[in-house]
């Protein structure tokens, strides 16, 4: 095997040591998910429990809400899981905790490092589409954690979804350490390191299932929590001038609309495939106008009235089915950039079409 | 032995992937990476000489499925003869209006504040 000559690394001053984990104690900054400490020369490094408790749930539920994600955050540098040694491998994640919470669990009982490196705090995925998990930042941690002083060999394990970050020939050159491209999935890591480092097919496929796309719907709802907002509103006008019956006409189409956003936000994610041809906006303003006529049909409104809420509903799933591709696991920026402008005019024109002829159906009374 | 495995499409997917297959040197790493088994190692057809008399690997790297790549830019990010070329970005529809808005490239603002 072909020797790798490894780069000595320049000695740090203390205090930049100090902003990476793995030199001393964490205390109360370190989080209730360390355990202990492993002692190596003059350094301590912190040991991470593989185990979640109910504070790692409830946070997750908070994130997976959409409360306080860009502060959810551990400090990065270099943890022991076990009882690692110099032979030991070293995995590399991101400093998301509910990244760092997934892949910790999944470790019960093995011995390795883990080498944590600053994303802000985002997912490995996004962090290295954005390249903060990139070669850049990770051979400045190699640095900073001196982990060529850890361990004797040159190997890193790292996520294969981080590969749009970090370039292997790269990291190689910059910092003698070799790229392991690990599974997607940090529950595979285990079958993983036992089959010898050795991927099956599956472990290297993102499949974005119902369970993954469900997990994404609460977030997607509180966030379009405006528009929410804007068809109870509408749906209040709706009752002007407040004749007789008013509250009926107000509750039906703020509850069409409101169902509309809902349709988007939660519905979409949910039949994502079963929604016909692959353009979202065709997806949603597909589901949009299903849910429009049904809902109208339901609530008996007069014609003219439940096709302009029909219009309206499309253009607004179309849209927010649009915006889901933020979340996707497969959709392309060329595909997201075509659709965008194929979609922007049609929608627009579509909700103002639609508000405009359910007012005037309301005022005319058709 | 064929595992299945769902493969995601989406409209204008593989748009800006491209390969030079001369450059190619059949280490396979492309494969290794990409999420959506879009690359694929076939043996060379056409023989083995390059250009300047240089010779090829006897296997090189085809795109099998065009139409499954979401354009994450790992397999060009990781090749290391430049072989591939694709025009990273992220696929996000506000992302790109974002960047419409501001005049700038693509921004999901998720950096720092939140999102995806």
């Amino acid at each position: 095997m072909q020797q790798v000559r490894v780069r000595p690394f320049a000695p740090l001053a203390k205090k930049s040591q100090d902003r990476v984990a793995g030199f001393r104690e964490l205390g109360s900054d370190g989080g209730p998910w360390i355990e202990g400490y492993l002692s190596i020369g003059r350094r301590s490094i912190p040991k991470v429990s593989t185990r979640i408790d109910r504070r790692d749930r409830l946070g997750a539920l908070r994130v997976r809400l959409g409360f306080g994600r860009d502060r959810y955050r551990i400090l990065p540098g270099l943890y022991a899981v076990g009882s690692p040694g110099t032979d030991s491998p070293v995995l590399v994640s991101a400093n998301y905790k509910l990244s760092f919470d997934t892949l910790r669990r999944e470790l019960g009982g093995l011995d390795l490092w883990l080498l944590v490196i600053d994303t802000k705090g985002v997912n490995v995925w996004c962090a290295a589409g954005k390249g903060s998990f990139g070669t850049a930042e990770l051979v400045a941690k190699l640095g900073q954690c001196r982990l060529g002083d850890i361990v004797a060999h040159r190997e890193l394990i790292l996520p294969q979804l981080g590969a749009a970050g970090v370039s292997g020939p790269e990291l190689r050159k910059e910092s003698g350490f070799r790229a392991i491209w690990g599974p997607v999935r940090a529950c595979d890591i285990r079958a993983f390191l036992a089959a010898g480092k050795k991927k099956t097919q599956a472990m290297s496929r993102v499949n974005f299932g119902l369970g993954e796309r469900l997990l994404l719907a609460p977030i997607e709802v509180v966030h379009a929590w405006p528009a929410l907002l804007a068809a109870l509103g509408l749906g209040f006008l709706a009752g002007l001038p407040f004749a007789p019956g008013w509250i009926g006409r107000s509750l039906s189409v703020a509850i069409i609309l409101a169902g509309s956003v809902l349709a988007g936000a939660a519905g979409f994610p949910a039949l994502l495939f079963i929604l016909p041809t692959r353009s979202f906006s065709i997806k949603g303003a597909f589901l949009g106008l299903l849910w429009g006529a049904l809902a109208s049909w339901a609530f008996a409104l007069p014609l003219g009235l439940a096709a302009g809420l029909c219009l309206v509903s499309s253009a607004v799933v179309a849209w927010l089915g649009l915006n889901f591709t933020g979340s996707t696991t497969f959709t392309s920026p060329s595909g997201a950039a075509k659709e965008v402008e194929r979609t922007i005019w049609p929608a627009a024109i579509g909700t103002g079409a639609g508000l405009a002829l359910a007012a005037l159906s309301t005022a005319l009374r058709f | 032995m064929a595992i299945a495995i769902k493969t995601r499409r989406y409209v204008g997917n593989g748009t800006s992937l491209e390969l030079a297959a001369e450059l190619c040197v059949g280490c396979g790493d492309c494969v290794e990476v990409c999420p959506h088994g879009v690359l694929a190692l076939v043996d060379r057809e056409g023989g083995r000489e390059g250009a300047a008399g240089r010779r090829l690997s006897s296997e090189v790297i085809a795109i099998l499925d065009r139409a499954a790549c979401m354009e994450c830019g790992a397999c060009a990010r990781n090749c290391p003869t430049s072989a591939l070329n694709v025009k990273a970005g992220v696929g996000c529809a506000a992302a790109i209006i974002n960047g419409k808005l501001r005049g700038t490239a693509p921004n999901c603002d998720c950096g720092d504040s939140g999102c995806c």
